[in-house]
Order: C-alpha cells, then structure tokens, then sequence
C-alpha cells in the first residue's frame, strides 16, 4: 500500500508541464488533487514514469465570467467550485451535484479539472458538463485546442486529450433563464460513488420540456448524453403518459455495465426512476 | 530506477518549522508518523476511503494519505496533536468522553479532525448536517451515533456562547 518509484517534478510554469508533456507524453500523469491518483499509486494500479505535479500553475486556478462563459479552471478544487457565489447563480446544476461528490476532505482537495480529465464513468462532474455543452480547453505544446463536452468523453476513463496535453480549463455556458437543472444521484451512502445518476438541463415552460439534455453517469463506461431519450421528451407535456416511450427511448440509449451494485436491468431500472424524479422536479423547478 | 529519490522539504507542523529529506514517493501520514513521530494521525486504508488520517495542511481538512510529503512542501500542516495542545477542540474532546463517542478509538484522530472543520465553520447544523460532514469518516465500533451527539452538543455549546 505505498506508492511506487517515480520521478516527482513540480514545474513552475504551464510551459514547463507542457514541455515535460510532450517529453514523457503516457509515460507521465498529471498529479492535480489527487485523490483518485494517489489511491492508484498507493495500491500500484498505476506505475507512471513520471509525476507531474501541477498545484503550483497559477495560471490554472480561479473560477470567473469570461466572454459570456464562466471558466473554471483546472485546478480550482471541488470545495471552491461550491463556495463560489458565481457558480451558485450562473451553474446551479454544479452547485447542486458538488455535495455529491465524495466528502468534505477530498473536496477540500480534489480538482474540478482533475474529474473531468480522468472521466471517471461514475463521477458527477463529467455528466453535469456534458449536460450544459461546455467546453474542454487543452493545451500542448503544439498549442490550445477547444474540445466540445459532446465529443470529450470516449470511453471508460478514455478522453479526446492527447497524452501530450495537459486540460487547463473548462468553459460552460451559464443557466439560461427560461431553462431549469436537475441534479440527481443513487448511491448507498452519502458521498460513495453513484450506482445510478442523471445530470439534466432544459427549457421548461408549465409541463412543456424542449431542449432537454440528459446526461447519464454511473451505469455506462462514461457519461452518456440520451439522445433518444432527449428525442422523446423535447417539444412535448411531461405527464404520467410520457412515461412510457422515455423508458423505452432511455433502454435503446443505455447499456449499462452489470457490476456489484447491480445486474444491467436492475441499473436501468434506476435510470428510469431518476429520470422520471427528475423531470417531475424540473416542471416543479419551473413552476416556483 | 534503483535509487529512492528524495526530496528536501521545509513546512510548518503544529507551529514548529520542519525541515527534512523525504522520498518523493513518501505520503503525507507516514512523514508525519515515521519521521516527526505525530502517530497521532491514523493509517487505515491508504487509498482515501477511511478517514483515520486526516490531517489539515493550509487551513483545511485532508486525507493525509493521499497527499504525498513533497507536495506540503511550504504548507502549514496541523495534526490532531497540534490541535489538542492549542486547546482548540478541548470541548469536543470532553464531549466525545463524556457521550462515549469511541470504543477502539482508531478513527478518533480523524473524527476529530473533521468535526473540528465543521465547528470552526461557526454554522447551526443539523443532525443530518453533521452526519453528512462525517460521511468520509469511518468508524467500526461505535455506530456513529455517540460521535454525532458529540459534534452536536459541542456544537450547539459553542453556539449559545
């Protein structure tokens, strides 16, 4: 239960990490909050090369409005993404899942970037990202890219980051006021990793639901957008009768992976019942 | 990689400047049990799930696990010896003899350390509230329930004040 050898470096600069990037490029991980990376190390899941300690780049701290958008950037830790009274009123959806993630010690420490670039498949930032259609900023040494939240998330812990990249923020655009979020999350205890999740965010005027995004979290090998899903709840009443072609929409759209919380149907069968919790709260949302 | 690589560190623990050599790969608890000698804070899982060695390093509570020693490079770490001798959470402690809130009392340091955030925060906090502050905190005897009439009552204590 003690980490491995490896070289510690701890640049002072974002073109330090970049050049150590392009230097080792898989043969090195980022250390930001660590506390998904630690565990892995203290447990020799993971053996890099060479640790690349990034808590000391300003440069990728500080939550604010910027063009319209509120950027968040890597390394601001999970605590200050949900003490900040920007992300209270402009993400409600953020500030509503930040109490999910795990307890108050490793939000003290955790990074905001540091969920979003491991993607982890039951973590509740990735969803709640793709929910809004932010943006993933990543950075190399060959230069600065945007990715869409839509396109970052590949696979089980598998991203559209090079592994010369380093991601030094992320850009989401800010509840719109005719629009609603709901966050919602099944887990055995407060704080432990989700069985089944939902990340949503839609136009909702009396019981009419449009533009809805349904990001799904904890029973797939990723954060899931429901396209079908979204498909069969856009641009109609919500109501007892919806429910019915949203379960079928939701099981053509999830698969989700069997594993100790639970056989594939049994986690459908939560993602049904979260969703339907959670558009009845987002007409109640709109409602008050 | 044959050799360990070490490290010089300089930081502040319980308000005395440290200075040492650690290997980088070297996490923040066995630095502060192997080396300074606080056994204080507790090692139980070594991967984040446990709670027995939080520690606070620049003003807030951490798993000390899974923060190497390297990184509290120029940080003020602060363990529950350094709490108890500033008296800090002198009333809490009382409490938590007084309500019977430990049997084993391995994950004492921890509880302590936690609930001492949740005091300092100043807050009213229900039973709830508490239970939730201390969700990353195991305990395996006393079925929480003493711990959480502890935090409470000191609490609600400080609060009248």
């Amino acid at each position: 239960m003690k980490a491995p050898r490896f070289h510690y470096v701890r640049p002072e600069s974002l073109e330090g990490v970049l050049q150590l990037l392009a230097e080792h490029g898989e043969d090195a991980r980022i250390l930001a909050g660590g506390q998904s990376l630690m565990p892995t190390l203290n447990m020799r899941l993971s053996q890099p090369k060479v640790l690349i300690d990034i808590n000391r780049i300003d440069s990728l701290k500080g939550i604010a409005l910027r063009d319209g958008m509120v950027r968040i950037g890597a390394l601001a830790r999970h605590v200050e993404v949900q003490n900040s009274a920007l992300v209270v009123e402009k993400l409600p959806l953020i500030a509503e899942a930040m109490p999910h993630v795990a307890h108050v010690a490793v939000r003290n420490r955790g990074t905001f970037g540091g969920s979003i670039a491991l993607a982890d498949p039951s973590a509740e930032m990735p969803a709640c990202v793709l929910a809004l259609g932010a943006s993933i900023v990543v950075e190399s040494v060959r230069g600065r890219r945007t990715i869409a939240a839509d396109d970052f998330f590949t696979g089980l812990y598998e991203t559209a980051r090079e592994p010369d990249e380093l991601l030094v923020e992320v850009l989401i655009p800010p509840q719109q006021p005719d629009h609603v979020s709901v966050f919602m999350e099944l887990s055995r205890r407060h704080g432990d990793f989700a069985i089944a999740g939902l990340a949503c965010y839609a136009r909702v005027a009396g019981e009419l639901i449009n533009e809805a995004r349904l990001a799904y979290f904890g029973t797939e090998t990723r954060p899931v957008l429901a396209t079908r899903t979204m498909a069969s709840v856009n641009g109609k009443v919500w109501s007892t009768a919806s429910h019915g072609a949203v379960d079928a929409a939701l099981g053509e759209d999830l698969d989700p992976i069997p594993n100790t919380f639970g056989s594939a149907a049994m986690k459908l069968h939560h993602q049904r019942v979260l969703t339907r919790r959670a558009l009845d709260a987002a007409v109640q949302r709109a409602r008050a | 990689m044959s050799l360990e690589e070490t490290a010089t560190i300089e930081l502040t623990v319980n308000g005395e400047q440290v200075s040492a050599v650690v290997p980088v790969r070297q996490h923040l608890v066995d630095f502060l049990r192997t080396e300074i000698g606080l056994t204080g804070s507790h090692i139980g899982c070594e991967h984040g799930i446990c709670g027995a060695c939080s520690v606070r390093v620049d003003g807030a509570v951490v798993r000390g696990c899974l923060m190497l020693a390297v990184q509290a490079d120029g940080a003020t770490v602060e363990t529950i010896e350094g709490l108890t001798d500033t008296g800090e959470i002198a009333d809490l402690q009382e409490k938590f003899v007084e309500r019977n809130a430990l049997q084993c009392g391995y994950c004492t340091p921890g509880m302590l350390m936690t609930a001492a955030e949740l005091l300092k925060a100043g807050e009213p906090a229900t039973r709830e509230d508490i239970r939730e502050f201390l969700s990353g905190n195991f305990c395996r005897c006393t079925g929480y329930h003493a711990i959480v009439d502890a935090v409470d009552a000191t609490l609600k204590q400080r609060l009248s004040r």
